[in-house]
């Protein structure tokens, strides 16, 4: 009844398959996966050395956000592995430092700061209805707000209206008080996109966060992604 | 699958009536068809003989006639060859009464049942379940026909998973005044399940609109509902219980955690356009309103009230339930007021909600509702009716529905549910006005208008 496309190439199939025995997908692959399936992340260097990370930092005009990559750390503020706003050399070897000291560390990874609207995008596969999108504002406080709102997959692009306009945070979306919104172009393909992308993987999936996705006036960025594989019986 | 033969039989056998115990369910469900309907009734017991007169037969195979429908009340463990005699008989479908299966553990009955019929097609509804009840043509409630209200005749399709919810929502559906196509509890649904009954009823010429109580789906398969309501023209109403999310135990992801089972259900169904009861008023007053007006509406609503307070009341109870109160276009409001009568010219207010105050008459509440119908603006009208002021009469009722014949603007009244105003809502609800018997009840129908359409 519903078209699947090939959303996934065979390196993407890959990443799943390599992390079966972890459970889930760690943030680096996890975007890699997102970027094949044509969502945008943000310019990242990924390894252990500080030195390689400072002169990616010196490429970044409004700073970087370092994050320790660990197969141990699956929510990682409650493990302070991240540090945002890192703007000089100093700040950056601190971070690299304290992550060396957390379980599980294997790399660190250096990204471009962005800012705009934080959204959560998410996938779960629903007993009843299979695989269902979740959409809201998105951040740490999004188990506090829970400002989310929900639709079964695929999407069509008046689904991504509705969401949209069923959120209490709707303004922020559109844009208030001066500040700017989201495209709404760009947020609905990325949706809808990611939407049949989860339709494909609906048997290997239990959920994904991809929070934030960073929304500036012209991109909507996948700022952190989580994959959670479906557990094997 | 065709369940014509179960929902409007001409034949039907009743299997496993008593020989010694008249209030026996399967003697309960005998009598009241073999008294009170017009389908042929023939009653099964492997003792044979009599039973009060009539012929008592030992099989359904012993049966003369063809048979439609055969209600089967026997014990479980004997329910698979009785069913193997049915479908021998090449009898119709089934409605199975007894309990006695996965409800208790017998789940290897069941499965073979549903192995039966699944190769013979042959439909059953059940089992543990009160079955089917299409007014005028058959009932198979187990419960004696003096202790049930039985909603009239009309156009409302009742599915139910639960015989208890279903029996008290038939109480409610009479009390007002809402008609019913047919009815059905589907218990274990072991065979017949929701979604197979969504598509019968919405080929269902004698069906408007669809009503649900639902527990809960399978695996996928509420996919396969929402997925059937897009394909069908009429609005389908669900209350859903279970509404109490269980925590996810191991919460893994921050969107696990936010969509719950109910909160999927939900927004799933409002995304199809499915309307969601929230309780059994909602669900009583959405098939009333969705009855008389399948099509719905944008839920832009004008209120006509003979009190300040029940505008105000109104008003706040549209707010809170999503819907708007746009005012009047001038060119409603000059039409109405010129041809106001004298004595309340000068006193009412005409912004949204409307106040005629206590001295309207007839000719005003019909002049005010007419031209307030060709307000392009407005898409719903409620009637706040107080029958208590001197110049409304016993026929505004009437006459208020020939505004809406003339006009086609869907029109909600609240007039209190009294013996003594009981003229006043028939004027009403035999022209197809639905009425209320509360100003949230109203308000509730006008929500039930604002639906989308898949």
């Amino acid at each position: 009844m519903n078209e699947i496309l090939n959303n996934i190439p065979d390196q993407g199939w890959e990443i799943l398959e390599q992390s079966r025995s972890r459970g889930w997908v760690l943030e680096p692959m996890a975007k890699s996966f997102m970027e094949m399936t044509g969502l945008d992340i943000p310019k990242f260097y990924l390894g252990s050395s500080s030195s390689r990370a400072g002169e990616f930092l010196k490429q970044c005009k409004s700073g970087v956000v370092a994050k320790c990559v660990s197969s141990q750390i699956l929510h990682k503020t409650e493990y302070g592995a991240v540090r945002v706003g890192i703007h000089n050399q100093d700040q950056l070897k601190e971070a690299f430092r304290h992550f060396k000291l957390l379980p599980g560390f294997e790399e660190v990874l250096v990204e471009e700061m962005l800012s705009g609207v934080e959204l959560l995008v998410g996938a779960k596969i629903d007993y009843q209805f299979g695989p269902v999108i979740v959409m809201g504002i998105g951040g740490t406080g999004v188990e506090v707000y829970k400002d989310t709102t929900i639709r079964m997959a695929p999407l069509k692009p008046g689904d991504v209206l509705s969401m949209v306009n069923s959120l209490i945070g709707k303004d922020i979306i559109s844009g208030h008080r001066g500040q700017q919104g989201v495209d709404m172009d760009v947020l609905t393909r990325v949706l809808v996109q990611f939407s049949h992308t989860v339709m494909e993987m609906e048997d290997r999936i239990e959920s994904i966060d991809l929070n934030p996705v960073i929304c500036t006036p012209d991109r909507c960025v996948v700022a952190d992604a989580r994959i959670i594989l479906a557990s094997e019986e | 699958m065709d369940y014509n033969s179960l929902f409007r039989p001409s034949t039907m056998a009743v299997i496993g009536v008593s020989t010694s115990q008249g209030s026996h369910p399967a003697n309960v469900i005998y009598n009241k068809n073999h008294l009170r309907y017009p389908v042929k009734v023939f009653p099964v017991n492997p003792k044979g003989g009599t039973l009060s007169r009539e012929v008592l037969y030992k099989s359904v195979e012993d049966i003369p006639e063809p048979v439609d429908l055969a209600v089967i009340a026997v014990r479980s463990r004997f329910v698979p060859e009785v069913m193997e005699q049915c479908i021998r008989k090449g009898v119709k479908g089934a409605v199975v009464i007894s309990g006695g299966f996965a409800e208790v553990g017998n789940q290897d009955i069941q499965d073979r049942m549903v192995e039966l019929s699944r190769q013979a097609n042959f439909p059953f509804i059940g089992p543990n379940c009160l079955g089917i009840f299409s007014p005028h043509a058959v009932d198979t409630f187990f419960l004696p026909g003096e202790r049930i209200i039985h909603p009239k005749k009309g156009n409302v399709g009742f599915i139910s998973q639960s015989g208890g919810v279903l029996i008290d929502q038939m109480v409610k559906f009479a009390g007002q005044g809402i008609g019913i196509s047919s009815a059905v509890s589907i218990g274990n649904k072991a065979m017949v399940r929701e979604a197979d009954l969504l598509q019968w009823f919405a080929n269902d010429p004698q069906t408007a609109v669809i009503a649900f109580y639902i527990e809960g789906f399978e695996q996928g398969e509420g996919r396969t509902f929402v997925q059937l309501v897009e394909q069908c023209n009429k609005p389908v109403i669900v209350l859903k219980a279970g509404k109490s999310e269980q925590g996810v135990s191991a919460v893994s992801s921050h969107t696990a955690s936010l969509a719950g089972d109910y909160r999927v259900f939900s927004e799933v169904m409002a995304q199809h356009c499915v309307a969601e009861a929230l309780n059994e008023y909602e669900l009583t007053s959405f098939a009333e309103a969705l009855s008389c007006y399948p099509e719905g509406s944008k839920g832009n609503v004008g209120i006509v009230s003979l009190s300040g307070g029940h505008g105000a009341v109104s008003a706040d109870a549209c707010a809170q339930h999503g819907l708007s109160l746009p005012s009047p276009s001038p060119e409603t409001v000059e039409a109405i007021k010129t041809r106001l009568g004298e004595q309340v010219r000068d006193i009412v207010s005409l912004n949204n909600p409307i106040d005629l105050t206590g001295s309207v008459t007839d000719r005003d509440l019909v002049t005010t509702a007419r031209h307030l119908s060709r307000d392009d603006g407005i898409d719903c009208i409620l009637m706040l009716l107080l029958p208590y002021s001197p110049g409304v009469s016993a026929d505004i009722g009437a006459k208020l529905a020939r505004v809406y014949q003339d006009e086609g603007k869907p029109m909600i009244a609240y007039v209190p549910n009294e013996d003594k105003y009981a003229i006043i809502i028939e004027g009403f609800e035999l022209n197809n006005i639905p009425v209320a018997s509360s100003v949230e009840g109203a308000v509730m129908m006008a929500k039930a208008l604002k639906r989308c359409t898949p």
